[in-house]
């Protein structure tokens, strides 16, 4: 059977790697340069804005734009889509006495909480798993937390530009410095229309890459600089709504079984998340391992599936979808972070890189202190009286003795044993976790989800038929994700467009945006890829199995407001 | 010569009617209208090169500087809010009354419109504030020139074209196919925040608070609903019969 | 109540659009209706005017007037409502008269509501209907304050002649304000002769997917041409490359609210609705009979439409040839 890594995409990480073009009083100056206003970005933005304020003489030789936070999303929070259960001790820590938790906009402390393992018909309740644990959390909509980061960012003195994309790094003599933004105003063919913008030259002393899951540029430095780790990153694709109920859910739920199968050969990891947001909303969502191998399978028709579930079915009743989104996470733990992260010019953050922990399902707080701890690194590179290489080697330092690469190391086979199957793994993981990490089982290594070989089951017969009122298809879903996309835009996903037919339905089924279709099938068995590319969530599920999300024209993609 | 141009900042992504206030929700995110967007761009491109001084006008909350900055970073040179709390709810009379006063002030040669709000569906408000005014006003201009002291325009009616001619100073409310709004280039988004924005309280315009929001409109919204189902809505399966189906259903609307 | 309805001509004839909202306010049958037509020819109007339910008809054939121009007309209003006090003066929207309710407004600090489809006494009281947020949502509105000023959207009412006798006419020619004819005309064309574009037509065919290949384009163009109407695309078969983007209809194209929209093999995606839900009538063709189009169709037709629309094309040419 096919494996979607032997038809790569026609996708080379050196065309996004340039000298400035610009002439040199063209080119856009800033201090410190951040692509991504997600929570590591951001979190990396109020801290500078803390440290210029304690040495204004600093800010003074940065120029006018001391710190500048690049956003594709139309505006922050517009990308931003988790679950969110968040840990408080990176924001504890971020903004000291300057804010209590309760000034931020949060749903309040975890109230409660179950675990179910699901049977089509049953839900069976099993103590929560130690590392599943949640007393002490808050819940969150990050893509609200976003956009009051964002504020308090602005407020510190950091300049947001939303729609604008970082599409180029500049790299001069070796070092980074700065990012070229992408073109606004082109036809489908790449041509210019009337309003057409050319994208322009930042430059900046340190560029800190806080881009999220699939970040582009992220990738683009690991490989042109040489960073990637032993075990290639391997992904998980969440598909999540937030819903208006009638009742208010009165604890945080996780489930693991069905829908996803047990079996090792289908390799099904995964689990659904039910958290309520206040009295009146409640947040749902299905995570799956993009490991998995039955092309048939779809995220979100197996999210639907799941809310046909009688006891999920009871949460939502009398309720009204408000939102949907999807995202991918990286989950391949401490293994698959980089050798290192950082290169000349340039600082690496967040989910970018992968720091996320996946038995406990978190990952924002990590952003939030590597974010923080950039900011620190970046400081001490602007300052004088160190070299920048030092001060940016620091924050690899900060990183490895930080609570974020212990919290990792010790959970850091977790994703690997799941390979095993469900019950397996679960023995395995459950050891894992109890032991706090010291049951070695050998370094595992992940293979990439995109060399997983394909079955193909007729799964997709049992996927309910969208209701419009509980149950949706992908394209209303899209609709609610507030995506208006130009259609008129170039196209910003590489594939190779005609593969095999159980390639194509892969990517069918597995995006959730319904970007990708089965087309014409030839003469030796394989078919053309349709696209759709102004559907596009920009989760980033295609790069993990087997193309390449690129990022389109600023502004683009979803409008999160409650994700 | 000076430019405003009025725009406004309205709610983004799905629209919520707040059924406690049955106003619109507007406490989401907002953009600038869209429509306004051709507008500021038809003041731009009538700018070009000059020293001609390019201003927004808005009326709303605090938060309408954001869309007042995108104007500033398309490259208008100033921005103006009128912004008070006694003006929330204000209707067509109330609005029209606050932006006059506000635009009595900058004393504009030309005053400019887009063609609709995006989130009242058909907005006239340029008619009642060139009557406020004492200006004349055209609207649905498609095609746009300023000679001297006249401004020229061309407009699309049911009929077809005309070709109009006014004294300035006027007011034009411009259509959505008069021009391509530029995107605003990172320079310009850069340099917008430090581009002057005034906010005007209602007494800083020297307007009486009984004049606006509420009190000061001459409408109401009494009660919201479900649209009526589509009546008589029919459905059928052609036996052979339904393109005749089709032409007298048709012939019964009078629509052919 | 003491309506006043603002009549529209062209051409010689009374605009049927206005003379539905004379006649709707004939219907409401509370007080006295008159009616006021401004323009060259107005008075030669009057006696039709009567026809349809106007008890008294107000003309003014002034020189200021003979272009199709706003602002005079509001002059000739604000005389007309001081002299005959009325109390509520009636609009079918156009271009023209938009800028006339909203230059009265101003003038007289009257309320006006907009894009009403429909009005109502109630304990009393006007109050009319108004679709808002592209047609999800209805809102009763109100007025305070007399004289109260609505504008309907086009085609919400039919002009029925109540069969009325001759009515009162009265000359009016009132004094202008300088802002009021600073406003010249200089230039007119007709419609260009290509068919109306999409945003402005009555009509406008539609092709979806379900066309099966972009030649089986032309079946939407036959139709449309029979009909006198524009031709739609969504945005999958733009996508495919099948017809140009500048016909996509929906929510990353183009938004339209014809009288008649004739949906081929549409499946009636959100994306695609909310660029056209708020038509007048919709009549969808399509051979799955569970496309969410017809949920939001007036007329549903399950079946092949290579079949239907050739016969249909047919038959509408035979009917407005005769």
């Amino acid at each position: 059977m096919s494996r979607p890594s032997n038809f790569p995409p026609p996708f080379s990480a050196g065309d996004y790697v340039a000298e400035p073009t610009d002439p040199a009083d063209e080119r856009i100056e800033v201090g410190v340069l951040i692509v991504g206003a997600g929570p590591a970005g951001l979190a990396c933005a109020i801290r500078l804005g803390q440290l210029l304020e304690e040495h204004p003489e600093l800010a003074e030789r940065l120029g006018d734009v001391p710190v500048a936070v690049l956003e594709k999303g139309k505006q922050p929070g517009s990308h931003l889509l988790s679950g969110a259960v968040v840990n408080p001790r990176a924001l504890r820590r971020l903004f000291g006495d300057r804010l209590r938790m309760d000034e931020l906009p949060s749903y309040g402390p975890v109230p409660g909480e179950s675990v179910y393992v699901l049977t089509r018909r049953s839900a069976l309740p099993i103590p929560p798993p130690p590392p599943m644990r949640n007393h002490g959390n808050w819940i969150f909509s990050l893509s609200q937390l976003g956009r009051f980061l964002a504020e308090r960012a602005e407020e510190g003195g950091a300049m947001i530009l939303p729609e604008t994309a970082a599409e180029k790094l500049l790299v001069s003599h070796g070092r980074v410095v700065g990012v070229r933004t992408g073109d606004k105003g082109r036809n489908r063919e790449g041509g210019e229309l009337g309003n057409f913008e050319a994208g322009s030259d930042l430059v900046a002393k340190v560029t800190v890459l806080a881009e999220g899951t699939q970040g582009h540029l992220t990738g683009v430095a690991l490989d042109r600089f040489g960073l990637r780790g032993d075990d290639p990153q391997v992904w998980e694709l969440a598909v999540k709504e937030v819903w208006k109920v009638a009742k208010p859910l009165d604890r945080v739920i996780h489930t693991m079984g069905w829908p996803l199968r047990t079996g090792k050969r289908y390799r099904e990891f995964g689990g659904s998340f039910i958290y309520p947001m206040g009295e009146d909303m409640v947040t749902i969502g299905l995570v799956v391992g993009l490991d998995y191998r039955d092309a048939s399978l779809s995220v979100h028709d197996l999210l639907q599936e799941l809310k046909t579930h009688p006891k999920i079915r009871r949460i939502l009743a009398g309720g009204e979808r408000v939102e949907w989104g999807a995202k991918t996470i990286p989950s391949g733990g401490f293994h698959s972070l980089p050798q290192r992260l950082h290169a000349p010019g340039v600082l690496l953050c967040g989910d970018g890189v992968g720091m996320v922990n996946v038995p406990r399902l978190k990952g924002v707080h990590y952003a939030i202190e590597s974010g923080r701890l950039a900011a620190e690194a970046a400081f001490r590179a602007l300052r004088r009286g160190e070299t920048p290489a030092s001060a940016l080697a620091s924050y690899d330092e900060a990183v490895r003795e930080s609570f974020i690469w212990q919290d990792l190391y010790e959970v850091r086979n977790m994703r690997q044993v799941f390979g095993h199957g469900f019950f397996v793994g679960g023995a395995l993981a459950s050891a894992m976790t109890m032991s706090k990490g010291r049951v070695e089982l050998g370094k595992m290594r992940a293979e990439p989800d995109a060399d997983q070989p394909l079955l193909v089951t007729n799964r997709d017969a049992g996927y309910p038929a969208p209701d419009g009122k509980l149950t949706f298809d992908k394209l209303s879903s899209v609709f609610a994700s507030g995506n208006k996309t130009r259609d008129d835009q170039p196209n910003h996903i590489r594939i190779e467009r005609r593969v095999p037919r159980e390639v194509a339905q892969l990517w069918e089924h597995m995006c959730p945006a319904q970007v990708y279709e089965v087309g014409r099938e030839d003469d030796d068995g394989t078919v053309m890829v349709q696209l759709a590319p102004s559907n596009c969530v920009q989760c980033g599920a295609i790069t993990a199995k087997g193309g390449r999300l690129t990022p389109p024209e600023g502004g683009s993609g979803p409008e999160y407001t409650a994700t | 010569m000076r430019i405003a141009v009025c725009v406004k900042h309205v709610p983004e992504g799905p629209s919520h009617i707040d059924p406690s206030t049955k106003r619109l929700d507007r406490s989401g995110e907002g953009a600038l209208n869209h429509f306004d967007a051709n507008a500021v761009e038809e003041a731009l491109r009538l700018k070009g090169d000059s020293d001609t001084e390019v201003v927004a006008v808005s009326l709303g909350p605090q938060r309408a500087l954001d869309s007042l900055r995108k104007a500033l970073a398309m490259g208008a040179d100033r921005a103006v809010l009128v912004s008070d709390d006694a003006a929330a709810g204000s209707d067509l009379v109330a609005t029209s009354r606050l932006l006059a006063a506000a635009l009595q002030k900058e004393d504009a040669d030309l005053v400019l419109f887009g063609q609709q709000a995006s989130d009242a569906d058909g907005a006239v408000l340029w008619a009642a504030v060139a009557e406020r005014l004492g200006r004349p006003v055209v609207s649905q201009a498609m095609e746009l020139a300023v000679d001297g002291s006249a401004v020229r325009v061309k407009r699309q009616t049911e009929f077809g074209y005309d070709t109009l001619e006014s004294p300035l100073p006027a007011v034009v409310a411009v259509s959505d196919a008069i021009n391509e709004p530029r995107y605003p280039s990172l320079k310009g988004i850069m340099g917008a925040k430090k581009k002057p924005q005034d906010v005007l309280s209602l007494a800083e315009l020297g307007v009486d608070a009984a004049q606006a929001g509420e009190q000061g409109s001459r409408t109401t919204v009494l009660a919201l609903g479900e649209p009526p189902a589509r009546a008589d809505a029919r459905k059928l399966e052609d036996d052979g019969n339904a393109a005749q189906a089709i032409v007298d259903f048709l012939a019964e609307k009078r629509l052919v | 109540m003491s309506t006043l309805v603002f009549l529209e001509h062209h051409g010689g004839e009374l605009q049927k659009g206005s003379l539905g909202v004379l006649a709707k306010a004939a219907a409401l049958g509370d007080g006295d209706v008159a009616a006021v037509i401004a323009g060259e020819g107005a008075k030669a109007l009057a006696a039709e005017a009567g026809s349809f339910g106007a008890a008294k008809v107000w003309v003014c054939e002034d020189g200021e007037v003979a272009q199709p121009l706003p602002q005079p007309r509001v002059d000739v209003l604000a005389h007309v409502v001081e002299e005959g006090g009325y109390d509520t003066v009636l609009f079918a929207n156009s271009v023209l008269a938009a800028d006339v309710a909203a230059g009265l407004a101003g003038r007289l600090d009257a309320g006006l509501n907009w894009d009403l489809v429909d009005v109502e006494l109630s304990n009393g009281e006007l109050v009319g209907k108004r679709p808002a947020l592209q047609d999800s949502v209805y809102a009763d509105v109100g007025w305070t304050g007399k004289p109260r000023l609505a504008l309907f959207r086009a085609g919400s009412f039919d002009a029925m002649p109540a069969g009325g006798g001759g009515p009162e006419i009265s000359e009016i020619s009132p004094s202008y304000t300088a802002h009021s004819t600073a406003v010249k005309l200089v230039g007119q064309d007709a419609e260009e002769s290509s068919g109306p574009s999409i945003e402005d037509a009555d009509v406008i065919v539609a092709g979806g997917r379900g066309l099966g290949s972009p030649d089986n384009f032309t079946l939407a163009e036959e139709l449309a041409k029979a009909l006198g109407g524009a031709v739609g695309a969504t945005r999958a078969v733009v996508d495919a490359g099948w017809y140009p983007y500048s016909a996509q209809i929906g929510q990353t194209g183009k938004t339209v609210s014809p009288k008649l929209y004739v949906a081929l093999g549409i499946s009636g995606a959100i994306q695609h609705k909310v660029g056209m839900q708020s038509s007048g009538t919709i009549v969808a063709i399509n051979k799955d009979a569970n496309a969410p189009i017809f949920e939001f169709s007036d007329l549903g037709v399950v079946g092949d439409l290579h079949e239907i629309v050739p016969k249909l094309t047919e038959l509408v040419r035979q009917r407005r040839g005769s």
